[in-house]
């Protein structure tokens, strides 16, 4: 067993209300120079939705992440040989369309502008190249365009999903969404690091968090395709890629990242994995049927003597293995199970976990149901005709489930690597502690059934309360579970402190600006 | 004329080598982030291809070629010793050379000609990339007009470069050639020299060590198996990311 220890974030998608904000806070350190206009290193996608950059997710198209190979898994798209073969050309690299331009508005029009009887506009100019552009596509194009041809329909995820059930999920009176927020996985297999010529790119070891090394990345551009998330990014003007930090100087300091730290929802958790090293091979070359099963195995129980000696062993720091065994991440996807990772069938095990969203899925009813509902509400209370409210009734426990507006299947293809079980299992218990809180909180439920319900997805019904905690209470610090770097170990993952003894502290630092 | 001679055959190696070395140190010590194959096939992928890959592989291979011809002479020339197979060599080093040619020749058009590419082209990418393709150009008139160049450039190339290195200069042979293969020799010196102030650089770094590295790669800022050690008051292993 080789312990090591992860930073790992979780996303509640019910959550999520779309407000980009987190996108902004990312933008605003990280991204706004010359040449990474267009990255976002945080970007929410709707789904539905063709994503960032297009169809990201087809990997027939961008040939990014690992493929089983018999008993191990190859990079598809690149290593050691297609990678340097295609060196001089690489014939899977989007290209920036498949992003979208960037540009900004001549401003100075408005004012400058000879008087006239028009009123001037300021029109969009290429930050590229300078000249006017006819914008096409930019950030979030197809933000909240769920059953829009070009952009939902479009959805690699639809592929096996029957003609009846993606229109099911477009016609306009029963169209749902949701948003789907993306950072870097930070990977425990990661294909970018793999794909990395130059070897620039390495995984930290002591928090998991990957990194390309501005003075070693050669632009090779290898990595642009293997990473089947598409989050290493290439800056056209520097010649360099560049890559979700995970705000490696704020955790390092005790601060949460700054899309956590901003996200408006509140649907962001950080905390600490444990996982063990040695079974990285074995379970990215996993059997398709046993993937995510395997991908959580491998996260091992940060209260288990064994764990904790080995972590020790290998220089786990104290305060980390009390922070893995606080976790909120921990808690969600192993203790309650109720989080997935994000297209585990990529095989680049993804530290990353979603709790997949129930309100797509069960926002559905029959008006007839509705209106069941709706004569329940006192006969004074103001009484909407639509048909969205959802069933909390236990009538018949998991009907809405099967009835889903949003195919199980769709989500299935997101996080499970199509296994609709693991996320019917998950729907159940999200639905679970709907019941049991509103059984608390209303108390309008048969208690038998809500009884039956909680014991029908194993839950306590403490656990269920945690959960709800969890889920809705939680204050910052419950969320946020990450141990600072320790002091000694903080100055070295800057420089080497030997480096600097008896130096005259006149240092000479480079600017980054493009070779000649 | 000897004086011109000396200049381009004795001066202007020992200066593009100084040059080269010196100032590839330098800036690889100084300014490694700008180490860079600065591939600007993000914004421009097409036309790239047929630029990039014939110009590549045409000129790796008769890069390779002068090396060999230089390092190993009496190889070329026992494999000349058949005509079949010195027109083997000949015609597909020629092709080879025709590649980079057109290679070039595109690469050059796709920098004038995309407005997003030419925003990122510098004086110095123009120059080397003229200069290449004025060198190609003169390497396959050479080729053509003076045959068969890879048996004399054995029996004759190869000791005056030889002779360079050992630090004695031998130049009657290279002063009594024709004027074009004059040009190509100097224009081989001016390119070494600008080596380290292009993109050229590229070349320099070229990832061999991917193919026996493992994949994935880890580091740990301080050597963890010693972290908890009270022994090891000092940082045993070295980052190796500083
Ligand atoms: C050692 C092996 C070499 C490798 C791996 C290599 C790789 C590359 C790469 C990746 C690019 C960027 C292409 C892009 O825009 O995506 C490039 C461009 C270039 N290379 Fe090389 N190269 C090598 C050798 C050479 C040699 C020997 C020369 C010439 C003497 C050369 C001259 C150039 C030039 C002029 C460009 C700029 C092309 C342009 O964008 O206009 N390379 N090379
Ligand atoms: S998500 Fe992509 S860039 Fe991030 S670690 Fe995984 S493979 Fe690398
Ligand atoms: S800030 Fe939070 S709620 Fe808003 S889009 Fe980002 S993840 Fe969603």
């Amino acid at each position: 067993m080789d312990v090591r220890s992860q930073v790992s974030m979780l996303f509640h998608l019910d959550k999520c209300i779309g407000c980009h904000t987190c996108s902004i806070a990312c933008k605003n350190i990280w991204t706004d120079r010359k040449g990474a206009e267009y990255m976002w290193w945080n970007n929410v996608e709707t789904k539905p939705g063709t994503g960032y950059p297009t169809k990201w997710e087809d990997q027939d198209i961008y040939k990014g992440g690992w493929e089983k190979n018999g008993k191990s898994v190859s990079l598809k798209g690149s290593g050691k040989l297609k990678g340097l073969v295609n060196i001089f050309h690489n014939p899977h690299l989007p290209v920036i369309d498949d992003y979208y331009e960037p540009w900004t508005y001549k401003y100075s029009d408005l004012i400058e502008a000879p008087a006239q009887d028009d009123q001037p506009t300021a029109r969009p100019i290429s930050l590229i190249t300078g000249k006017p552009i006819e914008i096409k596509a930019g950030p979030n194009w197809d933000d909240d365009l769920s059953g829009t041809p070009d952009y939902a329909r479009k959805d690699p995820n639809l592929q096996n999903l029957s003609p009846a059930e993606q229109e099911a999920m477009f016609q306009l009176e029963k169209m749902a969404f949701f948003y789907l927020p993306r950072i870097c996985n930070h990977c425990l297999n990661p294909a970018c690091v793999a794909s990395c010529p130059s070897g620039a790119i390495y995984k930290r070891g002591e928090d998991g968090v990957v990194l390309i090394n501005q003075k070693v990345c050669r632009a090779w551009r290898m990595c642009v395709t293997a990473c089947p998330y598409k989050k290493s990014y290439y800056n056209w003007s520097t010649g360099k890629s560049e890559k979700c930090i995970l705000c490696y100087p704020r955790i390092e300091s005790g601060i949460a990242p700054a899309c956590m730290h901003s996200c408006v929802g509140r649907i962001r958790y950080l905390g600490v994995m444990l996982y063990d090293a040695d079974r990285i091979n074995e379970v990215a070359s996993a059997d398709i049927n046993n993937l995510v099963n395997s991908q959580l195995d491998i996260i091992l129980d940060p209260f288990d003597e064994d764990v904790i000696a080995s972590a020790k062993e290998n220089g786990v720091a104290d305060s980390t293995i009390k922070a893995a065994q606080d976790s909120p991440v921990y808690k969600f996807v192993k203790e309650w199970g109720i989080a997935l990772p994000l297209h585990p069938e990529f095989r680049t095990l993804p530290m990353l976990f979603y709790v997949p969203p129930m309100l797509p899925v069960m926002a559905s009813l029959s008006e007839q149901r509705n209106k069941e509902q709706l004569d329940k509400l006192d006969p004074i209370a103001k009484k909407w005709d639509d048909d969205w409210l959802y069933d909390t009734s236990t009538e018949e426990l998991w009907g809405t489930i099967e009835e889903a507006r949003f195919p199980l299947q769709y989500m299935a293809n997101l996080f499970s690597a199509g296994d609709t079980c693991k996320i019917k299992d998950i729907m159940k218990k999200l639905m679970a502690v709907r019941i049991h809180r509103r059984d608390k909180t209303v108390g309008d439920l048969d208690k038998e059934n809500v009884k039956k319900t909680l014991k029908d997805v194993n839950l306590s019904t403490d656990e269920a309360d945690d959960i709800y905690y969890l889920t809705s209470l939680a204050k910052f610090d419950d969320r946020f579970v990450i141990p600072p770097a320790h002091r000694e170990q903080a100055i070295e993952m800057i420089e080497n402190t030997g480096d600097v003894k008896g130096s005259s502290g006149f240092g000479f630092i480079e600017k980054p600006a493009r070779g000649i | 004329m000897d004086l011109l001679n000396n200049f381009l055959f004795i001066a202007l190696p020992y200066v593009a080598l100084t040059v080269f070395l010196i100032g590839t140190i330098y800036r690889y010590k100084g300014t490694k982030f700008k180490f860079s194959s600065l591939s600007s096939q993000f914004l421009e992928g097409k036309k790239l291809f047929w630029g990039s890959v014939p110009f590549h592989y045409g000129i790796m291979v008769l890069f390779f070629g002068h090396l060999i011809a230089f390092l190993l002479p009496d190889v070329i020339l026992s494999w000349n010793s058949s005509p079949l197979r010195l027109m083997i060599l000949e015609v597909s080093a020629f092709i080879f050379g025709l590649s980079a040619l057109v290679g070039m020749f595109n690469l050059l058009l796709r920098r004038k000609t995309n407005p997003r590419i030419e925003m990122l082209t510098t004086k110095m990418d123009l120059l080397i990339e003229l200069i290449l393709l004025v060198q190609i150009f003169f390497g396959l008139w050479i080729a053509y007009e003076y045959r068969w160049g890879s048996s004399w450039f054995a029996s004759v190339m190869s000791p005056y470069l030889k002779s360079i290195f050992t630090l004695n200069p031998q130049i009657d042979a290279v002063s009594s050639m024709p004027w074009v293969i004059k040009i190509h020799v100097s224009l081989a010196y001016v390119i070494l020299l600008l080596i380290p102030f292009t993109r050229l650089v590229h070349l320099l770094v070229f990832p061999l060590s991917y193919l026996w590295r493992p994949y994935q790669k880890v580091i740990w800022y301080w050597n963890r198996k010693k972290i908890r050690d009270p022994k090891t008051l000092w940082n045993v292993t070295r980052s190796k990311n500083n």
